[in-house]
């Protein structure tokens, strides 16, 4: 009696596989790196720009350890930290501000591993060490302005149709307009109502009220969600372009909730600059082209973009700016050619109007304006070598452009080239492009030293409280017990596997979660091992272990689902750090039922299975 | 071992020490409050480190003069670090910044260590949210251990977890411990532990009332609770034997987590054996409440 099958041994025997398998990508050491992206966010780093950084680096006659392509960056492996200093120095040199470098720790897990998703533990910041932000996404400025564009086209349409109206005003957050007559407010209802229907339901909520032939109109749930969705991507879009150029190696961009992004760049250690350029404005700017009457004092010399030869000299005064463009889309024009379509908003609709409609013929440019960082290696005053970032500012011109017609809120720019041209051009337009302004809601910064001292005292915490459950559980239990410090041991490698392969974030709180693991896991052992005690004493050792570990069973899962439920909610409420702690326990629980339960019974059934015993001693 | 201790004996006493322990903690809740951290307070902090020991006095000086009347510095850990909390009211993130470059200015140059800022509005956020999330757990739970058991038990592991929950707050208040994220983390968490050890007790409680059916309730739930004492001491014993290690080794930032947990263990163990129990004694559980076995209960009737 007391024997597994040999299914359920081989069953315990492919989770163990499995678990340790998964857990050993933790166990290679990680190795300095660069990765190199071009500055440009609309190209990726492709076979070419690897040749060149190639032949760069065998020109200077430094040895990568291994050069590879990986989604859109090129990531150059190094044996030693000069070599990696090294190599960001020639690079960044020779190749200037055509690419971002970023320096980075590699893991070296072996490709087998890395075939079958092998990767280790992803560090939260706390960990690593880093900036984090979170932003808000002020989505009534977002509507303020789409009601304003709704404003001037009713404003047009009715006007158009004859409808004539004698007031029209945005008031808290509704669009008011007033008719003359009540055929005129007749006619604008039906307007509206013929308006209202989008592909995802009615876009309007319209307020009547015929005593003064007054309508108001506002947005619907449904449309209110579009315009948030539509602003939070937009931003995330333009987000990701700016991180991008602070060349950190891993950030995340991504939104939370409704209407936040957050925004994490590991390694970076100055928030003030990483501030700047996520945090900047108008990257965009409309300007006419200087001509013979502008005096010299008034014009500035730009390089386009895609030729920094050629030059063009512009006005000084800029007509809009990027932050007045709400939309940036490619279309075709009558006849087939790609064209850019520009949406601006009120404001910049008007300042357009009036700088194009004495100067129809001239050309209009648009500035691609971009806050760069350089990074060089300097001595400082304890004689270290150093990386410093810098920022500049560089404007280029991404089109010149002859205007046809006075502008407005929307335009179009033609004879951009190929559809490929244009929506790269339209993609750059967005760029520069928020669509509703932001506000920073946090802002944590841990220095480096600190993740490091973080993970050295987790690392001391697990190891002292380990230590101290198995000495005890060694001495309480002895041989039971020795099953039972096997299995917790191979619960942590357990956990360790699964958040490996899960791309689960560890936190300092998610190591406590261990660490607690660590202490409640024997918990099942205990309570299994304690009904075999009491079973003992009036049955046979055998059936007193059988019956130990079917009884306790339900009392282990009942007391384990419960802890689950509280874990799970944590990790709903909780942000960063505490998800970590909720996913480490949640993880924690699960494995810690399986190897108490599983485990160690077929240890007890390896060691006492098939023998006659007497006596046992627990 | 075998535990003789006539646990119910002392019941009345022990209720009363809940039920003052826990009248104290609401009235410190009520009045004094708790000492929020940043993740609720909204505001600003700064962890600089120093090469020597720096008298906070001159810092505290510094600001003051320079128009931060509303800064508190404190030591973190050792006589070298220093935090210093800003209450930021009109929200901006990069008061702390010219905090250190403030200090730095005036020749205190230390390390940055760590930064952070909340606005207010992510701070009543996660208030609202902590709040909420405790209460869906205490609910979810009351209705599985409902389901999994009888009401009276849910009543009673209820109690005992509003119980924990209450004290362990109570503490913070009255010992004016920062009360941030992880500790409220370490509270669910506690609640999960807490019921741990009360579905222990409960269900052999639950177990002895089907089994030995001529005995009193009283010494029902006092052999219950003297059978399942060795379990509950020794799981206790191991849970703080790490928790402690987390405390003394696992640095400041995690101190209050680690300090919640070890009070909520060292509660929790008492409410599983006294406040369950009190209830389920209030409640006169009988026989007949568990007279229906339910099915998953079944297999595990004696055999003859």
């Amino acid at each position: 009696m007391n024997k597994f099958s040999i299914t359920q041994y081989l069953l315990i025997l492919f989770v163990l596989i499995l678990g340790f398998t998964y857990a050993l990508p933790n166990l290679y050491p990680t190795q300095p790196s660069i990765q190199v992206a071009y500055t440009d966010s609309g190209k990726s780093a492709d076979q070419i720009l690897l040749n060149e950084l190639q032949d760069i680096l065998d020109n200077n006659e430094i040895n990568p350890q291994e050069i590879f392509l990986r989604d859109n960056k090129i990531v150059i492996k190094f044996d030693s930290l000069d070599d990696q200093l090294d190599s960001k120095t020639v690079l960044q040199n020779k190749l200037l501000d055509k690419v971002i470098i970023a320096l980075n720790l590699e893991p070296s897990t072996p490709d087998w591993l890395k075939e079958i998703g092998g990767q280790p533990v992803k560090l939260g910041l706390d960990l690593s060490g880093g900036v984090h932000f979170l932003l808000e996404v002020d989505i009534e400025t977002a509507q303020q302005g789409r009601l304003e564009l709704l404003l001037d086209s009713y404003r047009k349409t009715f006007k158009e149709e004859r409808i004539e109206f004698l007031n029209s005003s945005i008031d808290d957050l509704k669009l008011v307009f007033e008719f003359k007559t009540r055929d005129s407010y007749n006619k604008a209802l039906s307007r509206y109502s013929l308006d209202s229907p989008g592909l995802s339901g009615l876009q309007y909520i319209i307020t009547e009220r015929p005593a003064t032939n007054t309508l108001f109109l506002e947005y619907s749930d449904v449309a209110l969600r579009e315009i948030r969705d539509y602003a939070v991507g937009q931003n995330l879009i333009t987000l990701r372009n700016r991180v991008n150029e602070l060349g950190v190696s891993e950030p995340i961009v991504q939104r939370e909730g409704a209407s936040r992004i957050v925004v994490q760049l590991p390694g970076v250690q100055d928030p003030t600059a990483a501030k700047k350029i996520i945090g900047k404005t108008a990257n965009l700017e409309f300007r006419l082209e200087a001509n013979s009457r502008t005096s010299p004092l008034r014009k500035e010399e730009f390089p386009f973009k895609e030729n920094e030869f050629m030059t063009a000299s512009l006005e000084k005064a800029v007509v809009v700016s990027g932050d007045r463009v709400t939309n940036a889309s490619t279309g075709f024009d009558e006849s087939g050619f790609a064209q850019v379509n520009i949406t601006l908003d009120m404001q910049g609709g008007r300042a357009m109007q009036k700088a194009t409609s004495g100067n129809i013929g001239r050309k209009l440019a648009v500035l691609f304006v971009e806050q760069k960082s350089k990074s060089e290696l300097v001595i400082d005053e304890n004689g270290e070598t150093v990386i410093e970032q810098s920022t500049y500012i560089e404007k280029n011109i991404i089109s010149l452009a002859t205007i046809q017609a006075v502008l407005g809120t929307s335009f179009r720019i033609t004879g951009v080239g190929t559809p490929q041209e244009a929506s790269e051009l339209a993609l750059l337009l967005r760029a520069g492009a928020l669509a509703a302004p932001m506000k920073f809601e946090e802002e944590r910064t841990i220095g480096p030293s600190l993740g490091q001292e973080n993970i050295d005292k987790g690392m001391k915490s697990i190891m002292i409280g380990l230590a101290l459950v198995v000495i005890f559980m060694t001495f309480y239990y002895r041989v039971f017990g020795i099953a039972a410090n096997i299995s917790l041991l191979i619960n942590l490698v357990l956990i360790t596997g699964i958040m490996s392969l899960l791309g689960a974030t560890l936190t300092l709180p998610g190591i406590a979660g261990i660490v607690l693991t660590v202490g409640m896991a024997v918990d099942a052992n205990v309570l299994i091992f304690a009904r075999i005690r009491e079973e003992l004493k009036d049955k046979d050792p055998q059936t007193a272990i059988r019956d130990g570990f079917s009884r306790a069973f339900i009392t282990i899962f009942d007391a384990n689902v419960t802890t689950l439920i509280a874990a799970l909610i944590l990790y709903v409420i909780g942000t960063g750090p505490v998800k970590g702690f909720a996913i480490t326990l949640s993880i924690g629980i699960v494995t810690s039922m399986f190897t108490a339960i599983m485990c160690t019974r077929a240890m007890v059934n390896l060691i006492y299975g098939n023998k006659n015993i007497k006596e046992l001693k627990i | 071992m075998n535990f003789k201790i006539q646990f119910m004996k002392y019941r009345k006493i022990a209720g009363i020490a809940s039920i003052l322990l826990f009248s104290i903690s609401i009235l410190s809740l009520t009045f004094r409050g708790l000492v929020l951290g940043l993740d609720f307070s909204g505001g600003t902090s700064v962890h600089i480190t120093y090469e020597s020991p720096v008298e906070l006095e001159s810092l505290r000086n510094i600001l003051t003069d320079n128009g931060y009347e509303d800064s508190q510095v404190v030591n973190f850990g050792s006589n070298l670090d220093v935090l210093i909390k800003v209450d930021d009211v009109d929200g901006d993130s990069s008061i702390g910044l010219s905090v250190f470059n403030l200090l730095n200015e005036n020749g205190f140059i230390g390390q940055l260590k760590s930064y952070g800022y909340v606005g207010p509005q992510v701070g009543s956020e996660l208030r609202d949210q902590g709040g909420l999330g405790m209460l869906v757990a205490l609910f979810m739970i009351l209705m599985y251990v409902a389901f999994r058991f009888q009401y009276k038990f849910a009543l009673g592991a209820v109690t005992a977890l509003g119980h924990d929950v209450v004290i362990i707050l109570g503490l913070f208040s009255i010992f004016a411990w920062d009360f941030d994220l992880t500790v409220l983390a370490a509270l669910l968490a506690v609640i999960g532990y807490s019921l741990n050890d009360t579905i222990v007790v409960s269900d052999r409680i639950r177990e002895n009332f089907r089994t030995q059916r001529e005995m009193e309730p009283m010494n029902m739930i006092d052999l219950s609770l003297n059978q399942t004492l060795g379990r509950t001491l020794v799981t206790s014993l191991t849970t703080l034997l790490v928790l402690f290690a987390l405390f003394i080794f696992g640095g400041e930032m995690i101190k209050g987590f680690s300090l919640a947990l070890i009070l909520g263990v060292l509660v929790g163990t008492y409410s599983s054996i006294y406040v369950v129990a009190n209830m389920l004694m209030s409640l006169t559980l009988i026989q007949e409440d568990l007279a229906v076995p339910e099915p998953e209960g079944a297999e595990f009737d004696e055999l003859p």
